[in-house]
């Protein structure tokens, strides 16, 4: 479909665009010709109304002889029949305007003067038919380009899509093995507990598949499944991990991202309470306030611990997917305070009706 | 180290959590040849049971609270047998550099631990040659280039010291020892001052003379001294002899 004939407005646009073309006809035929200014204007608006939707077919060419792909001589030829073509066409319509006009008392001889005219309004039509092609041209690179700048959109939409699939879905391996390992302790010394924490491990699992699909779920969700997490931490690590929660009850019912929280407290247990030789407290609290809600993970951790690797990806994921998310109505924040570490979050309080 | 026929082998197992050490206490228990001296719940603890028990053989976890298993391994020195039991598969080249036994996965198969602990034995009993080069030399050569220490720990008896390498002023070579400088502390450390030199950021550590490397932050002036040779002046005004090269190279870097 023609791009200026897809839309009204575009078209009328184009119009407007012929209106001085119009009146430099207009002038052309009243001054150096030898018409009156009535019979130049009417004849003129006439014809250049005409010719505007001709000089529209200038499109086809174009497309067909793309300006990086084709020879000069083609180029040429095809833009100068082109012309040629376009051209003679309107020095017919010319002439049967000419002839109808004549029948009016106004235009009486028209027909005889603008036969005068005739090399004049050839090579005007061919003119405006080349000026026609070089718009087309503009027209094409400027479709092209916003193509392309849609599909590089299109493609880091999806990437990013991707990226959070992953994110979600994504369980540290390295949990699960330690969680194995205190499974295949267990089993010997205190069977009921090894069953206790398959269920546990399962339950955690579960949860985190389910999520995958989800876009947002409330924070009482999240927190199950941090504390379906805990559980199983908790038989891993025994009293060198404590949990303290300040939850607001108004708090329970804003939806999150799934998964945002679940890393950062893995994040305490892995790079804080893992490192500290008598444990230590992770603290969870979240608030409502002004349309925001304010969640703040903190816990303990050795300064002087060994550096580990991969340490910060987990807060930088946590991070991006904010930002993805939310923009600017997001923040985040990581502070080290002592011994003590602290992510804080405020995001926009969002609440949905629940489905079942 | 080799342990004679018949004589039990002294074992230790370290691990921050309770339930991995009690799998491994399980799968030892059906080996009489074996005796655990000792368990231990995180780095500085293992190191003072090795100092303390001179033990044969380590089950050594790699994350630990204090200090990781590679700088455990790294203060007790390689001449003994050393099992790795993590969770992450992505130390295996490491370990092996730096001449373990072997390297177990958790969960932690009954097969897989005879055979790693047969491997043990045989090397323990000299049926195979124990590593011939120092573990640490192999820690520093296994490092990724980008990867330059930031903390180097440090063993006197059975305490172990940990220095952040900013808080190091300069090291100082002194025969089969480093003598690591710190707010005006000495510590020694078995390691040759060019190992440790590969290990630092050469940012902002600098080989200034066969026997010294010094912290660029540390350096106040360059003074000259004799007819070849400078002294660099550190901020607390200790001075340090500079040779030739040292000199050159303090000069490259300074003009950057």
């Amino acid at each position: 479909m023609h791009p200026i004939l897809a839309q009204l407005r575009r078209l009328l646009f184009y119009l407007l665009g012929w209106i001085p073309l119009a009146g430099m006809l207009a002038y052309l035929l009243a001054v150096p010709g030898n018409l009156s200014w009535f019979e130049a204007v009417t004849v003129s608006s006439i014809l250049c109304l005409l010719y505007a939707f001709v000089c529209l077919a200038a499109w086809y060419p174009c497309m067909a002889t793309p300006l990086e792909r084709s020879s000069i001589s083609r180029f040429l030829f095809t833009h100068v029949v082109g012309a040629a073509v376009a051209s003679a066409l309107w020095l017919v319509a010319t002439r049967v305007l000419g002839r109808m006009l004549s029948g009016f008392d106004e235009f009486r001889g028209i027909s005889v003067q603008l036969t005068q005219d005739y090399p004049l309004i050839f090579g005007t039509g061919v003119l405006l038919y080349l000026l026609a092609v070089g718009f087309h041209y503009v027209l094409l690179a400027v479709e092209a380009s916003r193509e392309a700048e849609a599909r590089v959109m299109q493609a880091s939409v999806l990437a990013r899509e991707a990226e959070l699939r992953a994110l979600k879905a994504q369980v540290n391996p390295h949990f699960l093995f330690n969680s194995l390992n205190s499974i295949s302790a267990l089993t010997t010394s205190d069977a009921v507990k090894a069953r206790e924490m398959c269920i546990l491990l399962g339950d955690f699992l579960r949860r985190t598949l389910g999520l995958g699909e989800k876009v947002a779920i409330p924070l009482e969700e999240e927190m199950s499944l941090i504390h379906a997490f805990l559980a199983v931490e908790k038989i891993r690590y025994g009293a060198r991990l404590q949990m303290d929660e300040t939850i607001d009850k108004e708090a329970l019912e804003a939806h999150v991202p799934p998964l945002l929280l679940q890393p950062l407290v893995e994040n305490a247990v892995g790079h804080g309470i893992a490192n500290l030789i008598e444990g230590g407290w992770i603290r969870l609290s979240a608030a409502r306030r002004d349309g925001e809600l304010d969640i703040v993970v903190e816990n303990l951790f050795d300064p002087d611990a060994p550096p580990r690797r991969r340490s910060g990806v987990g807060l930088a994921n946590v991070r991006q997917r904010l930002q993805t998310r939310y923009g600017n109505r997001a923040k985040f924040a990581t502070s080290i305070d002592g011994a003590t570490f602290r992510v804080s979050i405020s995001l926009p309080v969002e609440i949905k009706e629940r489905v079942s | 180290m080799t342990v004679e026929p018949g004589k039990k082998i002294r074992t230790v197992i370290v691990d921050d959590e309770d339930l991995a050490r009690q799998v491994l206490r399980e799968f030892l228990s059906k080996h009489p040849e074996i005796e655990i001296v000792a368990e231990c719940a995180n780095g500085f603890q293992a190191v003072k049971c090795a100092a303390e028990l001179e033990p044969d053989l380590l089950f050594l976890d790699i994350q630990m609270p204090k200090l990781d298993g590679f700088e455990v391994l790294e203060l007790i020195g390689a001449n003994r047998a050393v099992i790795f039991v993590t969770a992450y598969d992505t130390f295996a080249i490491r370990a092996f550099e730096v001449h373990a036994v072997d390297y177990l996965l958790k969960p932690v198969s009954g097969e897989r631990f005879n055979a790693a602990l047969q491997r043990a034995e045989e090397r323990l009993s000299g049926k195979t040659p124990s590593a011939p080069v120092a573990a640490m030399e192999l820690a520093a050569s296994a490092r990724p280039p980008s990867h330059y220490l930031d903390r180097i720990p440090v063993r006197d008896g059975t305490s172990v010291f940990i220095i952040p390498v900013a808080k190091l002023d300069y090291a100082e070579a002194q025969d089969d020892y480093v003598a690591l400088v710190s707010g005006g502390k000495k510590h020694l450390k078995q390691q040759t001052i060019s190992n440790l030199e590969s290990a630092l950021d050469p940012s902002r550590f600098l080989r200034i003379h066969r026997s010294y490397i010094v912290n660029l932050e540390r350096v106040i002036k360059i003074e000259p001294f004799g007819k070849d040779t400078h002294v660099a002046v550190l901020s607390g005004g200790v001075q340090l002899p500079v040779s030739r090269a040292g000199h050159a190279r303090l000069r490259a870097f300074l003009d950057r």
